[in-house]
């Protein structure tokens, strides 16, 4: 156990950045140029911090590390208490390393309330890194929902033309999963009598009542994911937030539903777990394949991206039903990797928007012949985005399939027609905005990435492919975590068997 | 040493690739910038080329296999994966084939596209697809197999799409990824089932233990199957996309879209033999399934029959010389399904050279016409471009076997064998195989005829500037010249022949009940001799009907239209795709998206949810309309209902 309380300085770190933004007095200009170095300033330093976690790492252990607790209201049982384990770790760096990433991407493309803009970043990646190191529910459940207000903001002060109507669906729809998850966590602690995560993950729940428990937090993961058919939410938001707000949205956010599966669900209601995973199945690959198709037909290239967002997520949830070493293990790589790809789809995406002002595919068309670096950067995240093999795309998607083939092979077989599906749809967006001949007018002096942007760009390249040839570093701190997750779910199933048999 | 070889060039392709982001500022500088990237690649090339050679007398002749571990690549659970190269006798011929032909191909290339604006681009996309080639022939896991095999799959999507102006190679570039996915589907399962049965994706293990696991079933798609047959089937689908074997051809012809050495790379040393080249890796594991072995014989012998018969009605120049490659993989793949691995191995080895041959010496041809490349417009241009003349009748009579080039022995072998191993379904690959020979004979010298002979039929302006190619395109074509003359005598033996088991060490596995190819050197004189007669038919009847008779073949085609169109539009293929898949999926997609996604989940969940709250909420706003007596009103009838509701309960 570290003396040293690294998750609470995480956590504070961003909301003190917060405090300098809003001391800063000047005229407007001057306002958005200081808050735009304080942001960074803030966010980068965050990152150095947060890579203290990673070195210290004991990956030779499955239990909570970094821990810190202290009484909230002792009374209830409820206390302040953070920690990660090899699941949650790369999480909080994946937050840390996207928070500066989408600072510098919004330098120019943000000019009105520069200052808010900023704050409401900072205190997200706050209430993101919380959300992943909390282990008391209802510490969980405040950033969990706390996350919400923020993305709010941004979509719907810094969005497109329909952005009130994206940020109201977003907000509706997650809130309507909330809900029913908090109603599932009040359940909880009356059963147990304790908001401690640990200990409810020992408790073993009524088989019964696991069912109901499972449902509700499955109502609000699967909205998150998301998962088909609530996912319609994610086109409308992506489309209307501002560059940035897609890629905490697609590289972080999404991750909360899988997380929370791999969190709750799976050790908290094994049984459930194993009873539902046929629907979850069902659902992925309903998603991977309905969502690549209609990714095939979309002209909005944000729009396209997202619905393939929800094809790899799909990949993510199926693997993480198979409760297999490699298909859990591949879930998370998935999602890490995804975190970085999507990411920068989005960020690609917002290159040429910035300068056209359109995402429509249409618009462009022949860009290789004036961006030839953006090209470049553009063909490297579609082919990891294709699963690629060398990039990071490859590993998750990869020890998902494998990890599923052992359990059923058809849910194997369906979900690997969307690696097809997935080339189909984004080489043909990539030949309809890179290649041809550029014949428009308007992109005839269009300019290639601005140093700035290639510094975006750069670590986000540099991890895709370490990822992709070398990914030992990131796979070894989850080894543990995953054995002892999936001995969790075995043990407990087999611990209720002969209850659920009598029950019978 | 194993690794620089490999290695050298994704180095040299990674140096020449910053070169293709250079801004050079006049024309000087951009010619000093592709000069540059030339050097590097071709220098990096021709150094791994040499230490290939080294490598071959010392792994292969020396009988001195083995193997690099580099580091893990990934590790879950008791899956472990690692960077590794495997050097035996079937990689040392592999990788000694693949990097002379890529070498050769590299230094035409430098003639081959002077004048093109991209050539450091160029150069870097041709050293990175020896380099997945390498990668993929060197593997020593099937992840990293895999890895090559999609690598090659990318790099040839780079090159076919290479002129990115033009929207057929844009599309021939997507299809052909597309198409290799499809096969890459299969391939990848294959795998999870090999995890599945073994519990490792290593050659050395699986190898160890498959005869252990011969008898073993594996439940996969709802049924017990016999494990070693759907884990070949899986991975043959893979076998067969690469390879543009029946059904998953169509990108072959497509591909013809890109620069021709690239053709000649895709075509000759790389992409296309890797599934040749899987299968006889994977040997231990085929050999213990006659189902797969059979289904690998039939599709390949479908193959080479079908291919032929395209290319016999073919205008394109480049079309004929890649359904030729159709039909030539469809030998090495029913070579293997006999169980005559090496054979398929050494036609492989003997195609590297004439079809490299073959496609530089085309693209020699194009670029003397002025790009042009239907034959149709070709025509009395052999004395203008002599050596070009010459190699391209060598490549011809190599693929036609006549000997002694080097299709001859190769292909010889190849239907001896088929002959020989004796069942019903060999049987139908050796009669498929005799009539392509007269097929493949007819349309190597179909193409001779109509591209050099006869009365010219381009264009005046064309026909003045047709010239001989530069020393630098003509060069790499002599030791490829040298090799389609010579390598069939020389490896004969060595593949083959007596000293085969020797020189093949453990690479290849054959079990003792398929004898084929021992058997192949008894067969009776009229076997071994009738794959020579077909030939020299097919050059016969190709020399009347375009030489002699020239009518004919117009006269032929008008009389039996249908089966001319059937076969001129490649079996229609790519129309009956179009109908199944394309359009579909874009329509399913929209209709989705429209419907499933708007009308359906949004119109009854957010939206649908939305509208109603608010109508509910308007008609609930309509009874607040404030007149007092409208209240009293309510409130009566309240008091009226629940009186009489009371009543009725008590009574």
């Amino acid at each position: 156990m570290s003396h040293f309380p690294v998750l609470s300085l995480l956590i504070l770190l961003p909301l003190v950045g917060t405090a300098f933004i809003l001391t800063i007095r000047g005229d407007a200009e001057a306002v958005a140029r200081n808050t735009r170095s304080v942001a960074l300033w803030t966010s980068l330093i965050e990152f150095v911090v947060s890579l203290y976690l990673w070195i210290n790492f004991d990956p030779a252990t499955a239990s909570f590390q970094f821990v810190e607790r202290r009484e909230w209201m002792p009374g209830l049982g409820i206390s302040y208490h953070l920690g990660v384990d090899g699941i949650s770790m790369m999480f909080v760096l994946l937050t840390t390393l996207l928070t500066p990433v989408c600072v510098l991407a919004s330098w120019e493309s943000i000019t009105q309330r520069v200052r808010e803009y900023m704050v409401a970043f900072l205190v997200m990646e706050s209430l993101m890194i919380g959300m992943f190191a909390a282990l008391d529910i209802v510490v969980f459940y405040v950033f969990f929902e706390g996350v919400l207000i923020p993305m709010f903001l941004i979509i719907g002060v810094w969005g497109g033309p329909r952005r009130v109507y994206a940020a109201f669906k977003f907000f509706l729809y997650t809130l309507l999963g909330s809900v029913l998850m908090l109603l599932a966590i009040l359940a909880m602690y009356f059963d147990a009598g304790t908001a401690d995560m640990q200990t409810l993950m020992a408790h073993g729940f009524p088989v019964q009542m696991q069912s109901w428990l499972w449902l509700a937090f499955f109502a609000s993961f699967a909205v998150k994911v998301p998962m088909w058919p609530v996912h319609t939410w994610l086109p409308d938001a992506h489309v209307e937030a501002p560059t940035a707000g897609s890629v905490i949205l697609a590289g972080v956010l999404l991750k909360f539903g899988g997380y929370g599966f791999l969190r709750f669900s799976l050790p908290m209601f094994p049984d459930a777990t194993v009873a539902f995973a046929p629907l979850i199945f069902a659902l992925s690959i309903v998603a991977v394949i309905y969502t690549s198709f209609v990714a095939l037909a979309q002209d909005d290239m944000k729009k396209l991206i997202a619905y393939s967002s929800v094809a790899h997520m799909g990949f993510v949830t199926a693997g993480t039903f198979s409760l297999t070493v490699q298909g859990i293990e591949g879930a998370i790589y998935q999602m890490l990797s995804h975190g970085i790809v999507s990411a920068a789809l989005f960020l690609i995406v917002g290159v040429v928007y910035d300068r056209m002002h359109s995402r429509e595919i249409e618009t462009y068309g022949g860009l290789v012949h004036r961006m030839p670096v953006y090209a470049f950067v553009f063909m490297l995240f579609m082919l990891a985005s294709v699963g690629m093999p060398g990039t990071s795309g490859f590993v998750g998607e990869f020890l998902v399939l494998l990890g599923t083939f052992q359990v059923n092979t058809w849910v194997s077989m369906l979900a690997a027609t969307g690696v097809i599906l997935g080339a189909c749809y984004m080489l043909y967006l990539y030949r309809r905005v890179i290649f041809g001949k550029l014949t428009k007018s308007e992109l005839a002096d269009i300019a290639d990435l601005s140093p700035r942007e290639m510094a975006v760009f750069a670590p986000l390249v540099v991890l895709v492919v370490v990822m992709g040839v070398y990914p030992p570093p990131f796979l070894e701190v989850m080894h543990t975590s995953v054995a002892n997750l999936i001995d969790q779910v075995t043990q407990a199933k087999l611990a209720s068997m002969p209850l659920s048999m009598a029950g019978r | 040493m194993f690794a620089t070889c490999v290695f050298l060039p994704l180095v040299g392709a990674i140096i020449a690739g910053a070169f293709a982001f250079a801004r050079p500022a006049d024309e000087h500088q951009h010619h000093r910038i592709d000069q540059a990237a030339q050097w590097v690649t071709c220098g990096a090339m021709l150094l791994s080329a040499l230490l290939a050679i080294v490598i071959f007398i010392d792994v292969v002749i020396g009988q001195n296999p083995g193997t690099t571990r580099l580091f893990t690549w990934f590790d879950s659970g008791s899956l472990e994966v690692a960077w590794e190269l495997k050097f035996d006798s079937l990689t040392g011929v592999m990788v000694l084939v693949v990097t002379t032909v890529s070498a050769m191909i590299h230094i035409y290339s430098v003639g081959y596209m002077h004048h093109d604006p991209g050539i450091p681009r160029f150069m870097a996309y041709l050293s990175v697809f020896t380099f997945f080639m390498l990668m993929l022939v060197t593997a020593g896991n099937l992840v990293q197999l895999f890895f090559g095999w999609e690598g090659v799959g990318l790099a040839s999507y780079l090159l076919i799409g290479f002129w990115y102006d033009r929207p057929s190679a844009n599309a021939a570039a997507i299809k052909a990824f597309v198409v290799n996915r499809v096969g890459d589907f299969g391939f990848a399962l294959g795998i999870f089932a090999v995890y599945m049965l073994f519990q490792t994706v290593d050659y050395d293990t699986i190898f160890a233990a498959a005869e252990g696991k011969s008898q073993a079933t594996l439940h996969v798609f709802g049924t017990d199957f016999h494990a070693l047959t759907v884990i070949c089937l899986l991975l043959f689908v893979g076998a067969m996309g690469k390879s543009a074997q029946i059904g998953l051809h169509t990108w072959l012809p497509d591909a013809m879209e890109g620069p021709t050495p690239v053709s000649a790379l895709i075509h000759a040393a790389t992409m296309v033999t890797a599934g040749v080249f899987m299968v006889a890796r994977l040997s231990p594991l085929f050999e213990y399934s006659d189902t797969a072995l059979a289904v690998v014989t039939v599709v390949g012998a479908t193959t080479a029959f079908f291919a032929a018969t395209v290319g016999c009605v073919q205008n394109d120049i480049k079309r004929v010389i890649a359904y030729s490659t159709c039909s030539q993989l469809g030998y090495m793949f029913f070579a293997c399904g006999v169980s005559a691995y090496s054979a398929g191995i050494f036609h492989l080895t003997t195609h590297a050279f004439f079809k490299a041959l073959l496609f530089l010496g085309a693209g020699s041809v194009i670029h003397a016409m002025s790009n042009e490349q239907d034959m149709r417009r070709m025509g009395g241009i052999w004395r203008l471009i002599p050596v070009t003349y010459v190699l391209m009748w060598i490549g011809s009579l190599a693929g036609a076997g006549i000997p002694p080039f080097a299709g001859h022995y190769s292909k010889d072998i190849i239907l001896e064998a088929a002959y020989a191993a004796g069942t019903g379904i060999a049987g139908y690959a050796f009669s498929l195989g005799i009539m392509t020979a007269f097929l493949t004979a007819f349309y190597s010298t179909r193409l001779i005829f109509m591209t050099f002979h006869g009365a010219p039929r381009a264009d005046a302006k064309v026909m003045d500037h047709v010239h001989e190619s530069p020393w630098i395109m003509l060069g790499p074509l002599m030791p490829l010249a040298a090799g389609a003359v010579l390598a069939g005598l020389i490896a004969y033996d060595a593949f083959v022949g007596d000293s085969a088991p020797q020189f093949w060490g453990d690479a290849i596995f054959v079990l003792p009940s398929h004898p084929a190819l021992e058997h192949a050197h008894h067969v009776p004189l009229a076997v071994q001799l009738a794959p020579l007669v077909m030939g020299l038919a097919g050059i016969v009847l190709a020399y009347v009907f375009y030489m002699a008779k020239p009518e004919w073949p117009n006269e032929l085609a008008r009389r039996f239209h249908g089966l001319y169109l059937f076969l001129l539009n490649k079996w229609y293929f790519d129309e009956l795709y179009d109908r199944l898949f394309v359009r579909p999926a874009f329509a399913l997609g929209r209709h989705l998206w429209k419907t499933g996604d708007g009308t359906l989940i949004d119109g009854l969940g957010p939206d649908g949810i939305a509208t109603t709250t608010l109508r509910l909420a308007r008609r609930a706003a309509a009874l607040q309309s404030g007149y007092l007596y409208h209240y009293a009103f309510a409130m009566l009838i309240g008091v009226v209902a629940f009186v009489t509701w009371y009543l009725i309960l008590r009574a």
